[in-house]
């Protein structure tokens, strides 16, 4: 080795050879690998590791203290009193009407998204293809909060959706679902339906796309064969592409629903007064000061997401994403 | 794929799709009209009448350009930082095999896996238990962490796309490490790059959930349109804004598109 690069006059080589401290390096580099590795790992999962994970813990940690009632500080002892405070009826309510809201918004973008992801997979092509895509991530890149605003606008009782019913002599079926119990409210942007709408706006292309990749590896002779085989659309759609498109909406659902679990904003800014999950954390560790109560808060999407992802994982779903 | 030449979609496969596209952008198409009307106070459509007097009243509004400015340093230093770090990340995960690459993977994708209020509380948290006062930089803290990932996934498609021999090439006619990264690795994960770093500029600019709970005092320009939403002051000067806003985060997603349309990114990255 020292004789070597003592001896020999480097190869004549395209680029000049540097020697010094940056010479040494490189020989270094190149001789241990590992240690390249790990220097380009380290940065990174330093800043994750403190930054995030240390965060995550701090916050679960403080899931175990308790808040004094009296004094409204946080008594740093370790106790379950505040898992026990989550389980009371009003907040189990919360989490019911939360978790309903997020199956319910997941089973819609589902269904809303698969026509689109089914044209664009295996009709689209070349620019319209292009097109297609652009078309799903524009929306789903563009700004979260104007794109809530944009249906505040809509469905404000005195905006466009009124108007486009009001032309249509339609608002007899407005008024009426309205003064349903639950789903109506005062107006379309006070109410759950106004709600699960936005919801449903907001993470469609989270669903489009995986579909979509799930769709494009079935091959289209496998359709034409099912019709062959004397199969109606129907048939084919339950027997042949639904199954096959399973893993896509599985891993598109996670998004869907794990977004909607985690939400304050769209139910604060269009909704009714009864609460989400986010809310309650936000008002928890906000106004009512009570840390460890939304900290426990916040362990519930965690635990719902953690079993989700173990069930969506045995399904093969994260092949699809 | 089919060997045959396209045939046509059945009408109602058509309409549906059609309706599903334009349900995504009729509604972002509506702010542009509202930014021009007339009417103050309430939501009315359609417009009474048409103005453009909207955006020179937005445009003498200080605080809408304090809030602009800060939006934009934290969207660009957390840019840097996660084009750093991402980069790293997955010059280490896509050139090697070793224990633990799959929890680095999954630790890169977490912060946006979990709803964005945990990732928001717990920062939160953190900050309280080690007593580091709200600012600029805590802003950029949490926007770093989650742009990691958008260029982490965007370098590490481009990395297995990057055949190794054109690296062993370069060594072999006697590069250094840094030359070869310098005028091989380099120049092939450029727009990869670029790319991953318009979307996460993108991401942070637009980033609201994680920022309410570690800006403090300070306003970003989502955190500014959230108050309007919730205590509205002056309802034209937020359509205009949020216009603005459209375009502005519609330039880079448009200009990341062209940059990595030749390969991984078209059509869902199926494989």
């Amino acid at each position: 080795m020292t004789l070597a690069a003592t001896q020999a006059k480097p190869a004549p080589a395209l680029l000049p050879r540097a020697g010094g401290l940056r010479g040494a390096l490189s020989d270094l580099f190149w001789r241990r690998p590992k240690l390249l590795l790990l220097l380009m790992l380290l940065p990174p999962v330093l800043w994750l590791g403190i930054v995030y994970i240390g965060s995550l813990f701090a916050l679960l940690l403080q899931s175990f203290f308790s808040i004094d009632e009296f004094s409204g500080l946080i008594n740093r002892e370790f106790t379950l009193k505040t898992y026990g405070d989550l389980l009371q009826a009003a907040n189990l309510d919360i989490i019911l009407r939360t978790v309903t809201m997020a199956a319910l918004v997941t089973l819609a973008s589902a269904i809303i998204a698969f026509p689109i992801a089914y044209y664009a997979a295996r009709y689209a092509r070349g620019r319209w293809k292009a097109l297609f895509y652009l078309g799903v991530m524009l929306p789903l890149w563009s700004s979260y909060l104007v794109k809530i605003y944009a249906w505040k606008l809509i469905l404000a009782k005195e905006g466009i959706l009124t108007w486009l019913l009001a032309k249509l002599h339609l608002l007899w079926l407005l008024d009426g679902w309205l003064s349903l119990p639950i789903v109506g409210g005062n107006s379309l942007s006070v109410s759950s339906t106004g709600t699960f709408i936005v919801f449903v706006y907001v993470w469609l292309p989270f669903m489009i796309l995986p579909v979509q990749a799930a769709l494009e590896r079935v091959p289209g002779n496998l359709v034409e064969a099912s019709s062959d085989l004397g199969a109606s659309p129907g048939q084919t759609f339950r027997n042949v592409l639904f199954p096959l498109a399973l893993p896509g909406i599985v891993a598109g659902s996670i998004f869907t629903f794990s977004l909607t679990l985690g939400d304050y904003i769209i139910p604060q800014i269009i909704g009714t007064s009864r609460l989400f999950i986010g809310q309650a954390v936000y008002s928890q560790q906000g106004t009512a000061g009570n840390i460890p109560l939304a900290a426990a808060f916040t362990v519930v999407p965690i635990v719902i997401m953690g079993f989700y992802l173990w069930g969506a994982k045995r399904m093969g779903a994260f092949d699809a994403l | 794929m089919r060997s045959d030449g396209s045939p046509s979609a059945p009408l109602g496969l058509k309409i549906a799709a059609a309706c599903g596209l334009l349900f995504l952008h009729l509604p972002i198409f509506l702010i542009f009209i509202y930014a021009f009307t007339t009417e103050e106070k309430s939501f009315v459509w359609p417009p009474p009448g048409l103005t453009t007097q909207w955006f020179a009243v937005t445009w003498n509004r200080p605080d809408v350009w304090q809030a602009l400015s800060l939006s934009i340093r934290v969207a660009a230093i957390s840019t840097l930082v996660a084009l750093v770090l991402g980069t790293l990340c997955a010059a280490a995960v896509s050139r090697t095999q070793f224990f633990g690459r799959e929890t680095i993977s999954l630790l890169v994708i977490l912060p946006i896996a979990l709803p964005g209020i945990i990732t928001g509380i717990a920062l939160r948290s953190a900050f309280s238990l080690a007593e580091i006062p709200f600012s600029f930089w805590t802003i950029v803290l949490g926007h770093a962490t989650f742009c990691v990932v958008v260029v982490y996934n965007n370098a590490v498609a481009r990395f297995r796309r990057t055949s190794g021999s054109m690296i062993e090439a370069s060594m072999d006619l006697g590069a250094d490490g840094f030359q070869t990264f310098r005028h091989v690795v380099l120049p092939n994960i450029a727009t990869a790059l670029l790319a991953g770093g318009m979307l996460a500029f993108a991401l942070s600019f637009d980033e609201v959930i994680v920022t309410t709970f570690t800006a403090g005092q300070q306003q970003t320009l989502p955190i500014w349109m959230l108050e309007e939403l919730i205590r509205p002051r002056q309802r034209p000067v937020t359509n205009v804004v949020a216009m603005v806003v459209v375009l502005v985060t519609l330039l880079p997603i448009l200009l990341a598109y062209y940059l990595t349309r030749d390969g991984d990114q078209i059509a869902g990255s199926g494989k």
